[in-house]
């Protein structure tokens, strides 16, 4: 019985059509990630600035990215927005801006974070020898920031990859978008074809998101010995 | 060093309001109350028609495993922008979408089994209906349930927040009613024996009846029926009526006949007759 759902899996363009909706996936998550990590990292930069609006404003543009589910984001900015402003984009461009600012407010959190982190010695030896500001950024605080930022960024990649399965809600052929379309499809005939179709959603992801997993936990594990010796 | 920084930050900041702004002001200000033709000529000049369709509802709209889109609902848009002369561009929704996916001017037509009620026609406009659904009862062939007075004190099994479960609490008051959260839930207690039948949407059973043909649907309808019918967004009038004359001629030509008999026929059984889903006046 169980068995008999796997045949699905590879029936006519099924598999092809799951690849391609897991290609949309990985598509939007890349796009998300290179815009999302560059406006991150210069929002990051800005919040370590002693400049109180600049920073005030930033803050309440973290926390509402971070209050209000990303499936609400989603929601407003596909429909709402074109009925009261008429920005209309289609689903995929929708998806990546509005993954790109909540992206970017993680990122922020995570790059202040790491600047922080760096020693005040540091940075007033930089300055006592004459560094600008961009120079000071350039060569003493982003090298030494890196490493701790790292692991935070590579498990927000992860997160992304997961919460592009929301984008089913706003007429993105994501995967989990496809994988439900088969289910149905074939659940009449073949009700374990969904046991076989939502399994092969899980390796796809796995695929993608353990491995990052691990390089996160082994890039932490070797700047904590760096570290403490 | 401190003051070049300041006005470095307050250009960023200008620099995303004037983004935002911009973004804004790139209006695809699609007035819906201008004359009649000119919402058809902008279709047609613009060669395509969107259309929102299911993809998860075989039989009126899914896809098949070559990955193309079929089903009842399909074959009506097809027919539709083939008569209009352009290509339909389909947007998949789900049941939630379909009423902001007009209003947000992300599709012209929505054909996903859409059912008229009077909250839905508050806020879009439907066109004339192309099917008709109501409630039905499937039971055990072997004991059969024909009519809604043979249920008088025994269960029937419904799905919660189904027009069948509506339709038995409110008009059927000595019938006891047996709800699950699922169809698959409320089909296992069917086949468990739970209870004496089952109730549902009548085009969802006879397609459930054909693949478990130990069961019939002896009351194809029972109680008021609802009609599905393509939406358009509110005061698209030129759309509206040119829909209007499509689904009259297209049902004076059989067209409806024709699609219940390659479309859903296959999947609801010889017991079904078109003439009880497909609207022919």
């Amino acid at each position: 019985m169980l068995a008999s759902g796997i045949k699905v899996l590879f029936a006519g363009q099924n598999m092809q059509r799951l690849l391609g909706g897991f290609l949309v996936t990985l598509r939007v998550a890349i796009i998300v990630l290179i815009l999302g990590g560059i406006l991150g990292v210069l929002l990051g930069a800005l919040r370590t600035l002693h400049n109180r609006p600049l920073r005030i404003i930033l803050r309440i543009y973290l926390e509402i990215f971070r209050i209000v589910p990303t499936v609400v984001l989603l929601f407003v900015a596909y429909y709402i927005l074109p009925q009261t402003f008429g920005l209309n984009l289609p689903g995929e461009e929708v998806a990546v801006l509005v993954f790109t600012l909540w992206t970017a407010a993680e990122m922020s959190d995570i790059v202040r974070g790491a600047l922080e982190s760096v020693p005040v010695h540091q940075k007033e030896s930089g300055l006592a020898i004459g560094l600008t500001q961009a120079q000071l950024f350039r060569y003493v605080l982003i090298p030494q920031a890196i490493p701790v930022a790292l692991p935070g960024t590579i498990n927000l990649a992860t997160r992304i990859i997961k919460t592009t399965s929301l984008l089913l809600m706003i007429s993105v052929m994501d995967i989990v978008n496809v994988g439900q379309t088969l289910v149905e499809a074939n659940g009449h005939k073949n009700p374990s074809a969904a046991f076989w179709i939502y399994g092969m959603m899980f390796i796809l992801y796995y695929i993608l998101c353990a491995p990052l997993s691990q390089w996160a936990k082994r890039v932490e594990k070797k700047r904590l010995e760096r570290a403490n010796g | 060093m401190k003051k070049k920084f300041r006005i470095l930050g307050a250009l960023a900041a200008a620099a995303a309001i004037l983004i935002f702004a911009t973004g804004c002001g790139k209006s695809s200000s699609s007035s819906s109350s201008s004359s009649d033709n000119a919402a058809i000529a902008k279709i047609k000049k613009s060669g395509k028609i969107r259309i929102a369709v299911f993809g998860d509802l075989p039989p009126y709209g899914w896809i098949n495993k070559d990955g193309k889109r079929v089903g009842y609902d399909l074959a009506l848009a097809r027919r539709i922008a083939k008569d209009l002369g352009v290509k339909p561009v389909f947007t998949q929704v789900n049941a939630n979408g379909r009423v902001d996916a007009l209003k947000a001017n992300k599709v012209d037509l929505v054909l996903a089994n859409f059912t008229v009620t009077p909250e839905r026609k508050q806020v879009i406009d439907f066109a004339d209906p192309y099917m008709k659904v109501s409630v039905g009862v499937v039971s055990p062939k072997s004991k059969p349930i024909t009519k809604v007075s043979q249920l008088k004190g025994k269960d029937v099994i419904v799905t919660k927040g189904t027009t069948a479960e509506q339709y038995f609490t409110q008009s059927q008051k000595s019938v006891g009613l047996q709800k699950y959260d699922s169809k698959t839930q409320q089909f296992n207690a069917l086949k468990n024996g739970r209870a004496a039948a089952l109730a549902d949407d009548n085009s969802y059973l006879f397609a459930w009846a054909k693949d478990n043909p130990k069961y019939t649907v002896g009351i194809k309808t029972l109680g008021p029926a609802s009609t599905i019918a393509p939406g358009v967004k509110k005061g698209n009038k030129g759309l509206l009526t040119w829909t209007n004359k499509e689904i009259k001629k297209l049902t004076k030509d059989g067209f409806f006949n024709k699609a219940y008999k390659s479309e859903l026929a296959p999947y609801f059984g010889k017991e079904i007759k078109a003439s009880d889903i497909v609207i022919t006046k």
